[in-house]
C-alpha cells in the first residue's frame, strides 16, 4: 500500500482478514444466514417465500379444498366418516326453500348497498379531496364506521334501531310524524329489516370505497384539470371529461372490494336480525352457518356457502384482469 | 492490492447477451476504465467482478484467486454506486464503520480508522451529519472514505461522478486521480463519459454489445482506434468516415484544416470541402460539410482552433488537407482496422 | 387567479364542501354519538320514551362502565383480543416480511404473479372456510381455545401484509443492499441491517393494520370458541353480552365505544401510509 503525506495507514490496521463467514459462523442462523448457498437468488427466494406460502395453503388452500369435500359428501358435526355422495348434498341445499330466499336476498343485499356505496363514496370522497377546516376531524369522524369491528358497531346499530327507544322514534314524533306510543319496528317487519341490514352495510364499507377513491382523486395531475380550467371548461365539463374517465378504474377496484367483502358477509345479518324476521335477511353467508355450526350439518353448510364461489371467481378474473393491465401500462 | 482478470466471462439476461465473452486482465495498482455508450454492458461487467451478477459462463479472477462462485463480501473489493447508495439511516462515520463492523474489526479501532479514511478525503468535519445533510461531491466523498476504511484490494467505481453537476464534475475528477494515486489501489471505473475515461484512466477498455472493442492507453484509443466503433465513439467531435473504394477512410476533425493554413508541408492528402455551416464556439470552430469527391453521403466536420484565421465562408468549396498519417482505414463491412492502401484516396 | 377568492362559483363550491362534510360526518359519526350518550345515561333516564334521547334528564353517570368492567367478562374479552392480536401479529411478520423481500427483489415475473395469488387469498372469504376449519380445529384439539384463532387468523393477515410490504420493499433502492453486500455483508445480514430499518415505518403500520383485521374477525370467533372467558370483542358484546332478556343497553355501549374510539384513532393515523403501500404493492419494480 502505497501511501501520501495525508494517508497515514493507523497503527495495527492490519489489511482486514477476511474469513468466508464474515460474522464469525457462530450458531445454526449464522451459518445459515452466512451460507454462500444462501447468496443464491433462486435459493434464498424460495427459502424465504416457502413458509408463507406453506401456512397459507395450511390454513386456506387446504379448506378451500375441503369445503369443495364436504359439499359432495354427506359429513356432519357428528360423524367422522367422511362419504361421497355426489350432487346430492347440493339438491337437498337447493330444496330447502329458505336457501332461495338467502340466494336472493344476498344479491338484493349487495347490489343496492354497493350502488349507494359507490355513489356516495364518489361524492365523500370530492368534499375529502378538498382543503377545509377540520378536514382531520371530518376525516376521522367518515372512517370510524370502517375501522370499529363489525360486530361492535352492529350492536351499535341494533340499539339504535331499537323497537322502542330508537332515537330516530323521538325524531319522528317531535316532528309529529308518529302518535305517541305507536314506534317505527325496524328489524320486525321484512323490509325495514332488510332495509336496516343493507343501511348498516353501506354505512360500513362507505368509508373504504372513499380512501380508495381519494387515493385515486389525488393520482390525477393537477396540471390536468387546470389546463382544462384554463381552457374554459366549466366544473360539471371538467368533472366529466376529465376526472370521471381517469377515476372510473379506481371507482371499479372500490366496486369490487365493495362487493367481495359485502357478497360474504355474515357478521351485520347474524347480529342485527339473525336473519330474520322469519328469514326475510337471511344471506348465503349467514344461512351457511345456522345450517353448518348450529345445526351441525358440514355438509349442506358448505355447499350453501359454496354458492358464493362462482360470484367470486368471477370478481378474482376481474380483479385479475385489472392487475395485468396495470401491469402493462 | 491485486490484480482482477476475466476469463471468457458471458452473462445472458433472458435472451439479451449483456456481457459476451470478455477476456480483462488488469495490471497491479492500475486504473482502468471501462467506457461505452449506455446498454454496452460496462455496468454488468462491473457487477459481475463485484459478484452482485453471477455470470453464465466464465470466472472472475481477484488477486489470482478464482472468486467466480463467491459472494461481493469474499471478494475483498469496494465499490461506489453511481447513487453512493450512503444509508440514509446511519451518521457518516456510522456509514464509514459499516464495513468495519463487518469485517469484525475491533471497536477500538474503529475511531482511528474512520478518522485516517475521513482526513484522506477531507470530510472530518462531516462525521456526525447524515446522508440528507451533505451536498452531492461530500457525499461522493463519503462514498470513498467508506469504500477505502477497510483498504480493499481492488475499487469498483460505477459512474461515481454522473450525479455531480458540470463544475463540480472537473475538480471532483482531479480529486479523484490525486486520491488513486495516493492509495495506489488497483481500481476498476465505469464511465459513458470519455472525457472522464482520457483523464483519469491509466488504460481504457471500450465496450459495446458486451464486448472490448479495444483496450489501451487513452493515446492507443484516440490515436490508432481498432475499429470505427472506437474511432466515432472516442473523440468530439467524433472522427470523420469517408467510404471510398470498399474501405473506410478516417481522419480527425483536427486535423482536417484549409490548405492555406497547413503552410505548404509534405505528406498531405488535399479533398475539396464544401462547407455547410460553421459553428462559433469560442476556442475553436467546428465546420460542418461534405467532400463530396470521395464520398457525397458523408457528413464531415473540422475543427479549427481559433489561430486558423477565419477563411471558411458557407456554401463555398474550399480546398481542406489532412496529414497522410492521420489518416485511418477500416474495413467497410466490419469496421476492422487496415493498413492504409497505396496510392492517393481522392 | 387573482379572482379566485371573490368568483361566486368557489363561493358555491365552499358552501357545497362544508354542507357534504357536515351531511358525511353525521351520517357516519351518528351511531357514535348515540352511543356516546347512552353510555352515560341512567336507566330512569334511557328507559322513557318521552324524555329528548340527546340530553340528560337525570345527570350523567359512570356506573355503566364499571358494571361493565366488574359484573362482566369484558375485560376478558378485551384481554384475549389483544393477545390474539399480538402473536398473529408476531406470526404474521415473521413470514410475511421474509415472503415480501423475495416477491420485491429476488424474482422475476413469475414472482409478481405469485405476489398477486398471494393478494387473492387474501379475497377468499372466511365464510367459505369456517367450515372445514372448524372441523380441522377439532381434530388438533384446539376447540374452544384462543389458539384456535391465532392459528387461523393470519389466513387473512400475511395475503394483505405481504402485499404492503412488497410494496414499501420495492421503494428502497436496490443500491443499498448491494452496497451492504460489498461491504461484507451477506444478503440476509445487508437486508437485515440496511433495508429493514428503512422499511420501519412501513413495518410499523403493517403491524397496526394486522392487529385490527384481527379484531373485525367475527365467524372464525364465533364458529371455534364457546366459553365466555375465552372470547375476543367481536364475539363477546354481541353474544355473551346480550344473551338473556335484559339488555344492558348502557354497558353495551361503553363496550362499543371503548374498542371503536382507540381503533379508529390508530386506523386514522397509519391510514395515509396504508394507502401508500396499497398503491405501491401494484408498482412494477
Amino acid at each position: 500500500m502505497r501511501l501520501g503525506s495525508g494517508g497515514r495507514r493507523p497503527d495495527g490496521g492490519s489489511a482486514v482478514a477476511e474469513s468466508p463467514v464474515a460474522a464469525g459462523g457462530r450458531g445454526l442462523w449464522a451459518r445459515l444466514s452466512g451460507s454462500y448457498l444462501m447468496e443464491r437468488e433462486g435459493v434464498l427466494g424460495g427459502a424465504l417465500l416457502l413458509p408463507a406460502v406453506l401456512y397459507l395453503v395450511a390454513v386456506v388452500g387446504y379448506p378451500l379444498v375441503l369445503s369443495f369435500l364436504y359439499a359432495f359428501s354427506d359429513v356432519t358435526t357428528g360423524s367422522q366418516a367422511l362419504h361421497l355422495v355426489g350432487l346430492q348434498t347440493f339438491e337437498r341445499a337447493i330444496r330447502d326453500p329458505v336457501f332461495l330466499q338467502a340466494l336472493r336476498n344476498t344479491f338484493v343485499f349487495t347490489a343496492v348497498s354497493q350502488a349507494l356505496v359507490i355513489v356516495l363514496s364518489t361524492a365523500l370522497a370530492f368534499v375529502l379531496n378538498a382543503d377545509f377546516r377540520g378536514k382531520w376531524f371530518v376525516r376521522m369522524i367518515v372512517l370510524m364506521p370502517w375501522a370499529t369491528p363489525v360486530a361492535i358497531s352492529s350492536v351499535v346499530w341494533l340499539w339504535m334501531l331499537d323497537s322502542i327507544f330508537s332515537p330516530f322514534d323521538w325524531f319522528a314524533r317531535v316532528f309529529g310524524l308518529l302518535g305517541p306510543g305507536d314506534h317505527i319496528v325496524f328489524l320486525g317487519r321484512s323490509g325495514l329489516a332488510m332495509a336496516s341490514v343493507i343501511g348498516l352495510q353501506t354505512w360500513r364499507v362507505l368509508p373504504l370505497a372513499t380512501v380508495i377513491l381519494m387515493a385515486g382523486l389525488s393520482a390525477i395531475p393537477r396540471d390536468l384539470t387546470e389546463a382544462a380550467e384554463v381552457d374554459g371548461a366549466g366544473f360539471w365539463r371538467r368533472l366529466f371529461e376529465i376526472t370521471a374517465p381517469l377515476l372510473a378504474p379506481v371507482m371499479m377496484v372500490a366496486l369490487l372490494f365493495g362487493i367481495v367483502f359485502t357478497f360474504t358477509d355474515m357478521a351485520v345479518v347474524f347480529v342485527l336480525t339473525g336473519g330474520g324476521p322469519g328469514n326475510a335477511t337471511q344471506v348465503l353467508a349467514s344461512w351457511a352457518f345456522y345450517k353448518g355450526i348450529n345445526g351441525g350439518n358440514l355438509s349442506v353448510g358448505a355447499a350453501d356457502a359454496l354458492f358464493m364461489f362462482p360470484v367470486l371467481l368471477g370478481l378474482a378474473a376481474i380483479m385479475l384482469r385489472f392487475a395485468s393491465r396495470a401491469e402493462v401500462g | 492490492m491485486a490484480v482482477v482478470e476475466t476469463r471468457g466471462l458471458r452473462k445472458r439476461f433472458g435472451d439479451t447477451v449483456a456481457v459476451d465473452g470478455i477476456d480483462l486482465l488488469t495490471g497491479e495498482g492500475e486504473y482502468l476504465v471501462l467506457l461505452g455508450p449506455s446498454g454496452c454492458g460496462k455496468t454488468t461487467l462491473l457487477r459481475l467482478i463485484a459478484g452482485l451478477e453471477s455470470p453464465s459462463e466464465g470466472d472472475v479472477l481477484i488477486g489470482g484467486r478464482a472468486v467466480t462462485s463467491l459472494p461481493p463480501r469474499a471478494r475483498r473489493i469496494a465499490m461506489v454506486f453511481q447513487s453512493y447508495a450512503l444509508y440514509p439511516h446511519k451518521s457518516v462515520s456510522r456509514n464509514i464503520a459499516f464495513p468495519l463492523a463487518a469485517a469484525g474489526v475491533p471497536k477500538d479501532e474503529w475511531r482511528q480508522r474512520i478518522h485516517w479514511a475521513a482526513s484522506l478525503l477531507g470530510i472530518e468535519h462531516l462525521l456526525d451529519r447524515k446522508p440528507r445533510e451533505l451536498s452531492g461531491g461530500e457525499r461522493q466523498r463519503v462514498a470513498l472514505a467508506r469504500a477505502m476504511v477497510r483498504e480493499p484490494e481492488v475499487f469498483l467505481l460505477d459512474e461515481p461522478l454522473s450525479n455531480l453537476d458540470a463544475k463540480l464534475r472537473a475538480t471532483a475528477r482531479d480529486e479523484l486521480k490525486q486520491f488513486q494515486q495516493r492509495i495506489g489501489t488497483t481500481t476498476v471505473y465505469v464511465t459513458h463519459d470519455q472525457t472522464e475515461a482520457m483523464g483519469l484512466g491509466e488504460r481504457i477498455a471500450v465496450l459495446e454489445h458486451g464486448r472490448i472493442q479495444q483496450i489501451g492507453s487513452p493515446r492507443e484509443i484516440y490515436e490508432d482506434p481498432a475499429n470505427a466503433f472506437v474511432a466515432t465513439f472516442v473523440g468530439a467531435p467524433p472522427m470523420n468516415l469517408l467510404q471510398r473504394n470498399g474501405m473506410l477512410v478516417g481522419f480527425r476533425p483536427e486535423h482536417f484544416l484549409p490548405e492555406s493554413a497547413a503552410g505548404g508541408r509534405a505528406g498531405l492528402q488535399r479533398l475539396s470541402f464544401k462547407v455547410g455551416r460553421v459553428e462559433y464556439l469560442g476556442s475553436d470552430r467546428y465546420v460542418y460539410g461534405r467532400v463530396p469527391e470521395v464520398d457525397p453521403e458523408a457528413k464531415v466536420v473540422a475543427k479549427l482552433p481559433s489561430t486558423v484565421p477565419d477563411v471558411v465562408p458557407s456554401g463555398e468549396t474550399v480546398p481542406f488537407v489532412v496529414p497522410l498519417d492521420a489518416l485511418r482505414f477500416f474495413d467497410r463491412d466490419t469496421g476492422v482496422r487496415k493498413p492504409p492502401p497505396p496510392g492517393p484516396i481522392a | 387567479m387573482a379572482a379566485t377568492a371573490v368568483r361566486p362559483g368557489r363561493v358555491w363550491n365552499r358552501v357545497g364542501i362544508y354542507t357534504g362534510a357536515f351531511v358525511f360526518s353525521v351520517l357516519c359519526g351518528f351511531p357514535f354519538l348515540w352511543a356516546v350518550i347512552t353510555t352515560f345515561k341512567q336507566d330512569a333516564d334511557l328507559y322513557n320514551p318521552n324524555h329528548n334521547p340527546f340530553t340528560f334528564t337525570r345527570g350523567a353517570t359512570l356506573s355503566n362502565i364499571t358494571d361493565l368492567f366488574e359484573t362482566t367478562p369484558y375485560l376478558h374479552f378485551i384481554v384475549n383480543s389483544v393477545v390474539i392480536g399480538i402473536i398473529v401479529v408476531g406470526i404474521t411478520l415473521l413470514l410475511s416480511l421474509p415472503a415480501a423481500y423475495a416477491l420485491a427483489r429476488l424474482s422475476g415475473s413469475w414472482g409478481r404473479r405469485l405476489g398477486i395469488g398471494i393478494f387473492m387469498v387474501y379475497l377468499v372469504p372466511p365464510t367459505l372456510l369456517f367450515l372445514p376449519l372448524s372441523r380441522l380445529i377439532t381434530v388438533l384439539g384446539l376447540q374452544d381455545s384462543i389458539w384456535s384463532l391465532v392459528v387461523v387468523y393470519p389466513g387473512f393477515t400475511i395475503p394483505l401484509s405481504t402485499w404492503l410490504l412488497m410494496g414499501f420493499f420495492r421503494s428502497i433502492p436496490r443500491d443499498i443492499e448491494e452496497q451492504a453486500r460489498v461491504d461484507g455483508y451477506s444478503r440476509l445480514q445487508a437486508v437485515i441491517r440496511t433495508v429493514l430499518p428503512l422499511t420501519l415505518p412501513g413495518i410499523f403500520s403493517v403491524v397496526v393494520f394486522s392487529f385490527t383485521l384481527t379484531m373485525q374477525d367475527f365467524i372464525y370467533a364465533l364458529s371455534f370458541v364457546s366459553s365466555s372467558s375465552r372470547m375476543t370483542i367481536s364475539v363477546g358484546v354481541p353474544t355473551y353480552l346480550i344473551r338473556g332478556d335484559v339488555f344492558y343497553w348502557q354497558s353495551l355501549m361503553a363496550s362499543a365505544v371503548i374498542v371503536a374510539i382507540p381503533v379508529a384513532f390508530l386506523y386514522n393515523a397509519f391510514l395515509d401510509r396504508f394507502i401508500q403501500g396499497f398503491a405501491m404493492g401494484a408498482v412494477k419494480g
